[in-house]
């Protein structure tokens, strides 16, 4: 399977441009082709230059990804200006480009799951899964690959195509900007491959979900705000006087990823022409600045971002609007006010002074209630179509996707809490927290959208099966319920026994007793991970022959043609 | 007033950038009021005696400690309960990673609180314990760093890097960075002069061959030299945990 | 009296909480102000109403 070289041939081919208003100069009639030509030999020749330049080897091999990119854009813009591909599309809205956007998340979420399942086993079983001999496949360089890719390629690809479609409906306008969408999309792909690459050869600042170096990070700020003129573009274009909330929460997720990617990312490199850089920031500071931008990744990426999608494809597939539109107002503003308070939950009882401390436990239990706002809502909009629960799949994980996501502010707000955190930070209990919001919020609301973007976009009647679907739904939600629950168990043990005490008054355990404890649940996790892994694996599979089918409305493919087994072997 | 409300706020829906505005204004003031005062408070880093910039070996080391993402599974930052102070030692204080660019306290301890590690292990339990792990403690779940025993240090770029790290705070002197290089080969070589090196970090020093058993300057001589000098700086000898300024 | 970190720490506390309070009361009175229901009625459908999702 490949995706990528899938999506780069439509890229040559069919390339969404300017608005067909049919008074577009010539010059904007190919979206900004030259444009955009000029950017990528110029970035070669930079490239290539501070390649050669460099005597840091790593740097050198950030330079080649950079070359490559360059040189492969400059190629199929040149393909596409000589063959006149980048004529006018009169097409109401651009849709390639999304149809690329759910390509990438699929594979990337498929990659970024398995080395999740990869990164388990080596916890699990470490006399197997790890090889003296090949050091960039240890744990330490895995484990942001794997945060990375589900996080920023799964998530963030997720979010971005499903950004672009909603905010085109809503608006009733096109995608701004001609060409910049593309290069949105494929700036962010060369990012993730920057940032994932990276982490195997050893480019780390060290700083969780904020590991890409400072080049990496420059290429990402000038891709996210070219997203945000696209976005803030067809927002400004749009034929609708009112912004759909939706569109709210999407905005709000870019602009605030960009304030804290920049504040957390500000740096001194060693030198231009060495890929390390060390933070603006030291010690309290550097720890406060992180945990600000760490849990606000969760609060606008995570979720804000996501509830955007909620919102439109909940309605929209249940056929009835948002059960309380005001509600929606209230939430938005408190959510999006409190989540910036809540990062200093995650440095309890550190040296990061008490008031941050309290203030961070204070409105981390606030921020329960504007989260069950949403979820609340989203919950409400299917009271009168319950019955869809049981006819649609997709509903359904809609549904399961809320209830995690009420699941996990839950108990978010609860490990928030001084004395609670005491026992679970630096336990696998917080491991536990962040899947059953990544797995069953962030994972089914995009899942659910994905399943309801596909025909719409390939212009097919439904999904090729809905059997494959329930089978996606029931792998995938067991698999969660066997991950968080045995991280609860080990969690919550390792936590009691680093604290045990013998009657005498000793420390009851040393620590490798503690580790050699959770040997059970280790095996548990990693064939939740598994199972979560292989519903995805379906997924792809139902998609890949959804854009098989005939586009004509009067064929039907059966859908229970192809025995569930047969697909997961045929995958 | 509700009325001015109401007004204002359909102007904010049908246009854009006030939404953005009020947006970037809304989720501003949390970061502000939290972050901001750390810089200003005295009494958010304590006053303790013995703290010192980390020597250029030691550089070169916490660079390999972030590289290969030690800081993933094993926690840096020993917290104030009674359990951590008897296994780990006396609780961490702001005070410890100020020179640390960024902060490695770790949110995770997969492994043990690696804060106080400096001293508690000999180098060669250090190195054969990072060249195989379960060699020593069976049940260990720790990858295996063979390769830093066989990768030579490349420390090209030290004297850039002390530089970077004197821009953003670190108060090194120019003499200590015109030296990094040869300082780097003193701490790590114990045939050569450490007159300087000393002069540069005081006494509070480990001067040795870390890795063992070569000439050459490894990944893991730079590495066990960061890791035995972690959380022996400061004198606690000196320092009044209960004294109104140390009381946050 | 002279400006302390307990004077100013109690002035944030006490009037932080009231200000955004108001704060949050602005948001509700906007949100639920009755005049903005058929606004709101119609931005709800927006999802449904477009003509051409496929």
């Amino acid at each position: 399977m490949a995706p990528p070289q899938e999506s780069c041939v439509k890229l040559g081919k069919s390339l969404s441009t300017t608005p067909s208003t049919g008074r577009a100069p010539a010059a904007v009639g190919t979206g900004g082709a030259p444009v955009l030509l000029l950017v990528s030999v110029l970035g070669a020749l930079l490239a290539t230059v501070a390649t050669v330049l460099s005597q840091d080897p790593l740097f050198q091999f950030q330079g080649a990804i950079f070359i490559i990119g360059f040189v492969a854009a400059a190629a199929i813009l040149v393909g596409g200006l000589a063959s006149g591909g980048f004529k006018q599309d009169s097409s109401r809205y651009s849709d390639n480009v999304i149809k690329a956007g759910v390509i990438a998340t699929l594979f990337w979420g498929a990659a970024g799951m398995l080395v999740g399942v990869i990164i388990a086993s080596q916890l699990t079983w470490p006399r197997i899964f790890y090889f003296p001999e090949f050091g960039f496949l240890n744990f330490g360089r895995l484990r942001p690959l794997h945060t990375s890719a589900v996080i920023f390629a799964f998530g963030g690809n997720a979010l971005i195509a499903t950004s672009f479609w909603v905010v085109q409906r809503t608006c009733k306008a096109k995608l701004f900007g001609g060409m910049l969408p593309w290069f949105v999309f494929w700036g962010y792909q060369l990012f993730i491959l920057l940032a994932g690459l990276g982490y195997l050869v050893g480019i780390t600042q060290g700083q969780e979900y904020a590991e890409p170096e400072w080049l990496t990070d420059l290429w990402l700020t000038i891709v996210w705000v070219c997203y945000l003129l696209v976005f803030l573009g067809t927002i400004w274009k749009r034929k609708e006087p009112h912004i759909y909330v939706a569109n709210w929460f999407y905005l709000s997720f870019i602009i605030t990823i960009a304030i804290l990617h920049i504040f957390n990312n500000l740096a001194m490199p060693v030198s231009f022409l060495n890929h390390k850089s060390y933070e603006l920031w030291s010690g309290v500071q550097s720890a406060m600045v992180q945990w600000w931008y760490g849990h606000n990744a969760v609060g606008f990426l995570l979720t804000a971002g996501f509830l955007g999608m909620m919102y439109y494809f909940i309605p929209k597939r249940a056929e009835r609007p948002v059960y309380s539109y005001r509600l929606s107002i209230v939430h938005f503003w408190a959510l999006i006010f409190i989540y910036i308070w809540a990062g200093p939950h995650h440095l309890h009882y550190t040296a990061l002074p008490q008031w941050t401390q309290t203030l961070g436990m204070t409105f981390s239990i606030m921020l329960w209630m504007p989260s069950w706002g949403g979820m609340i809502n989203g919950l409400m909009t299917l009271s009168g179509a319950w019955d869809k629960l049981r006819t649609d799949p997709v509903i359904r994980m809609f549904v399961v996707s809320l209830a995690f996501y009420g699941m996990s502010t839950f108990e978010g707000p609860v490990m928030s809490i001084r004395t609670v955190n005491a026992l679970s930070h630096y336990t696998d209990w917080g491991i536990g927290h962040v899947h059953s919001g990544a797995l069953g919020w962030v994972g089914f609301v995009s899942f659910g959208s994905i399943y309801c973007m596909v025909p719409w976009l390939w212009k097919k009647d439904r999904m090729y099966s809905d059997r494959l679907i329930e089978w996606h739904f029931w792998i995938a939600t067991t698999g969660i319920l066997l991950y968080i629950t045995a991280m609860w168990v080990s969690g919550i043990m390792e936590g009691l026994m680093w604290r045990a005490y013998t009657p005498d008054g000793f420390l009851a355990y040393s620590f490798i007793e503690t580790v050699a404890a959770k040997h059970i649940e280790y095996m548990v996790r990693t064939l939740g991970g598994l199972m979560y892994l292989s519903g995805a694996l379906i997924m792809i599979y139902n998609v890949i022959r959804t854009v098989g089918m005939p586009s004509s409305v009067s064929v039907n493919h059966p859908a229970d043609a192809v025995p569930a087994g047969l697909a997961i072997a045929g995958e | 007033m509700a009325n001015f409300v109401f007004k204002n706020h359909g102007k904010l829906e049908r246009h854009s950038m006030l939404l953005l505005l009020f947006i970037i204004l809304v989720v501003s003031v949390g970061g502000l009021v939290e972050i901001t005062p750390l810089f200003f408070l005295e009494s958010t880093i304590e006053k303790v005696d013995g703290m010192r910039p980390y020597t250029p070996l030691e550089v070169a080391g916490r660079d390999i400690y972030i590289r290969e993402g030690c800081y993933l599974c094993h926690s840096a930052m020993i917290r104030p309960l009674r359990d951590e102070v008897e296994r780990y030692g006396h609780y961490s204080l702001a005070a410890e990673s100020m020179y640390d660019h960024p902060f490695q306290w770790g949110s995770k301890r997969t492994g043990p609180d690696l804060a106080r590690v400096g001293g508690k292990y000999s180098d060669a339990w250090h190195r054969d314990h990072l060249i195989n792990p379960r060699s020593l403690v069976p049940e260990s779940i720790m990858p295996p760093y063979r390769f830093l025993a066989e990768k030579d240090l490349d420390y090209r770029d030290i004297k850039d890097k002390l530089k970077a790290l004197k821009i953003v705070g670190v108060p090194y002197t120019q003499a200590e960075i015109d030296s990094a290089t040869e300082d780097l080969k003193a701490q790590a070589n114990p045939n050569e002069s450490p007159t300087k090196l000393k002069a540069h970090y005081g006494d509070k020093l480990n001067i040795r061959d870390f890795g063992g058993g070569s000439d050459r300057i490894t990944e893991m001589d730079a590495l066990i030299a960061y890791l035995q000098m972690q959380g022996t700086l400061v004198d606690f000898t000196t320092y009044k945990a209960d004294a109104p300024a140390n009381r946050r | 009296m002279s400006i302390t970190y307990e004077t100013i720490a109690r002035f944030a506390q006490q009037g932080g909480s009231v200000y955004f309070f108001l704060i949050f009361l602005g948001g509700c009175v906007y949100a639920f102000w009755p005049r903005k229901q058929a606004e709101f009625d119609h931005a709800a459908r927006l999802p449904l109403d477009e003509d051409s999702s496929l």
